[in-house]
């Protein structure tokens, strides 16, 4: 439809187009400046000596730490890799259990009555608590292995993730379940095809929420006497005051939370169409 | 003549209460007509009147409090295969692509993917989407939307066709072109149709019959039969503007 239009339009389309890329391209210069900035105030501070440098390191002293980790053990005993990737493990496997228990669970919740009845009581118990307070009873129940860390994890990103789904599929558009019910569909039928599908970008928000969440108890969980992982290696930085470490900890995680966030973009891109935009 | 006379679809001493908190509120009130097989009968009626809710229990979806509705001489409870419905607020799905939505009630119905398809493409080139199979419903305009619904409801070919307002959404412009369009279809595949408005003029331009209804709660005002003025009439005409201007007068105003 458009095409044709378009090509009729050629010249004020180039134009547009070209407009479009400077303005696009402005924008992107401008997250740059503004990233180079922030470090360049930051070194400023540092090497002018308006920080203590004992208690602020300079960006580039942060760098160089990041990079010396990768094939160092000290100070707190593992390689940044094994670091990274104990923390993944931790965060993930809780994430997941959380993904695969918590949007089933508020899928149901909201769409029949009875499992409504049934479990939003417990849930509404459960959802106030702080999942930082869950730490002392399961170090008691699974001691401080990656069982622990992953039900921490869990709490922390179930809540999120039964919400949204739950929320998302009480706001069905009647009409689209009349639509599929004139056509004879069954009640589960009509669940599957119309209820989970409406609901899905909901569901990711929730899910984006859930990951949020999940790297960000990490550090908390973390503090549980582990041997290994980000949180643990920000621990060690700490007892040994080296705020080089906090912080290279600091941004390694920070660094790592944008890159699983844009893997969930991504994701969200290919399973949920046409649904952007879409007002009524 | 004779077996076109019979009819396809009666309703007969439909009343619909609904109960809330706050009491007993009645939309339709003892509605009675008949709809004869071919025929094209426009319910006309203010808005907020009960149409809907007389179509959703035509329909199966909504349970009256008292009446009968036959289909084909006998009495039906719930939804029918047989009835399709062309719903009043865009029910296209956004998530599901045009071909998607127009093979939706074969899905349910259990057709394979082959037939299926074959199915959905006749009914996208009879309402003139072709080449918008794989487009998203957001990417499309209202008239476009409303199409898609025309071709869902016609696809899986039931004996009968009801339409809740379908253009009521749509600018002037679009609306005037959907209903030659509507007419045009209608002509191509020959269909029993209900089809509800609250737009005088365009109950005029489709209507074999129409049947006006009153103002909240929806009885039976008057049925006028068109049959006399041939499709596609002429809205300027003499006796398009008698009718007009006589169904106007006898029709009660939306508050
Ligand atoms: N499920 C329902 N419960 C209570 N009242 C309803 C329900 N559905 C419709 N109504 C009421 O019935 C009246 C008629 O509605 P409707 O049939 O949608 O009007 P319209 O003629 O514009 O299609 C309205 O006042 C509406 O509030
Ligand atoms: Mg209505």
């Amino acid at each position: 439809m458009a095409g044709a239009d378009l090509k009729l339009l050629g010249t004020d389309y180039q134009i547009w187009k070209k407009k479009q890329r400077r303005e696009a391209g402005q924008y992107y210069l401008l997250c740059l400046v503004g990233i180079f900035c922030f470090f360049a105030i930051w070194q400023i501070a540092v090497t002018a000596g308006l920080a203590n440098e004992r208690l602020l390191p300079s960006p580039l002293q942060v760098f160089e730490t990041i990079i010396e980790k990768f094939y160092q053990k000290e100070p707190d005993g593992n390689t940044m890799l094994v670091n990274i990737c104990a923390s993944l493990q931790v965060a993930l496997s809780g994430f997941l259990l959380a993904v695969v228990i918590g949007i089933p669970l508020g899928l149901v919740m909201g769409w029949f009555r009875l499992a409504e009845a049934f479990f939003r009581p417990i849930f509404e118990l459960v959802r106030p608590v702080p999942p930082i307070a869950w730490i002392p009873l399961v170090v008691v129940w699974f001691g401080i292995g990656l069982q622990a860390k992953a039900l921490i994890i869990f709490f922390s990103a179930f809540v999120p993730c039964v919400i949204n789904s739950y929320t998302g599929i009480q706001l069905t558009n009647r009409t689209y379940i009349n639509v599929a019910r004139t056509f004879g569909a069954s009640e589960t039928e009509i669940f599957r095809k119309v209820g989970i599908p409406s609901s899905l970008p909901m569901v990711f928000a929730g899910v984006r929420v859930a990951l949020g969440n999940s790297w960000s108890t990490l550090v908390a969980a973390e503090m549980l006497a582990a041997t290994a992982g980000l949180g643990y290696m920000i621990q060690q930085g700490r007892t040994l005051a080296r705020p080089d470490l906090v912080i290279a900890g600091m941004v390694v995680i920070g660094a790592i939370g944008a890159v699983l966030s844009g893997i969930l973009s991504y994701i969200e891109k290919r399973l949920i169409k046409g649904q952007k935009n879409e007002s009524n | 003549m004779e077996s076109n006379m019979k009819p396809k679809l009666e309703v007969k001493n439909i009343t619909k209460t609904f109960f809330s908190d706050k009491g007993a509120f009645q939309a339709v009130e003892d509605v009675s007509f008949q709809i004869r097989e071919g025929e094209f009968l426009v319910l006309l009626g203010p808005g907020r009147c009960g149409k809907s809710v007389l179509l959703n229990i035509i329909s199966g979806l909504l349970e009256q409090t008292s009446g009968a509705v036959y289909f084909n001489g006998q009495e039906i409870h719930g939804v029918n295969p047989e009835i399709s419905m062309v719903f009043q607020k865009t029910a296209v799905m956004p998530f599901k692509t045009v071909q998607q939505n127009v093979e939706l009630g074969l899905k349910f119905a259990g057709m394979d993917k082959k037939k299926r398809a074959e199915i959905s493409e006749h009914y996208i080139n009879l309402v003139g989407l072709k080449g918008f199979e794989k487009s998203y419903p957001p990417q499309l305009s209202g008239g476009m939307k409303q199409r898609v619904g025309i071709a869902r409801a016609y696809a899986t070919n039931p004996e009968v066709l009801i339409m809740d307002e379908p253009f009521g959404q749509l600018d002037a412009q679009t609306r005037y072109s959907m209903q030659n369009e509507i007419l045009r279809i209608s002509a191509e595949e020959k269909k029993t149709v209900l089809f509800v408005t609250n737009n005088i003029e365009e109950a005029c331009s489709l209507g074999d019959r129409i049947v006006l209804l009153s103002a909240c709660p929806a009885r039976v005002k008057e049925i006028y039969d068109l049959n006399y003025l041939p499709k596609p009439r002429d809205i300027v005409s003499k006796e398009f503007l008698d009718i007009r201007q006589k169904i106007s007068d006898n029709t009660d105003l939306a508050l």
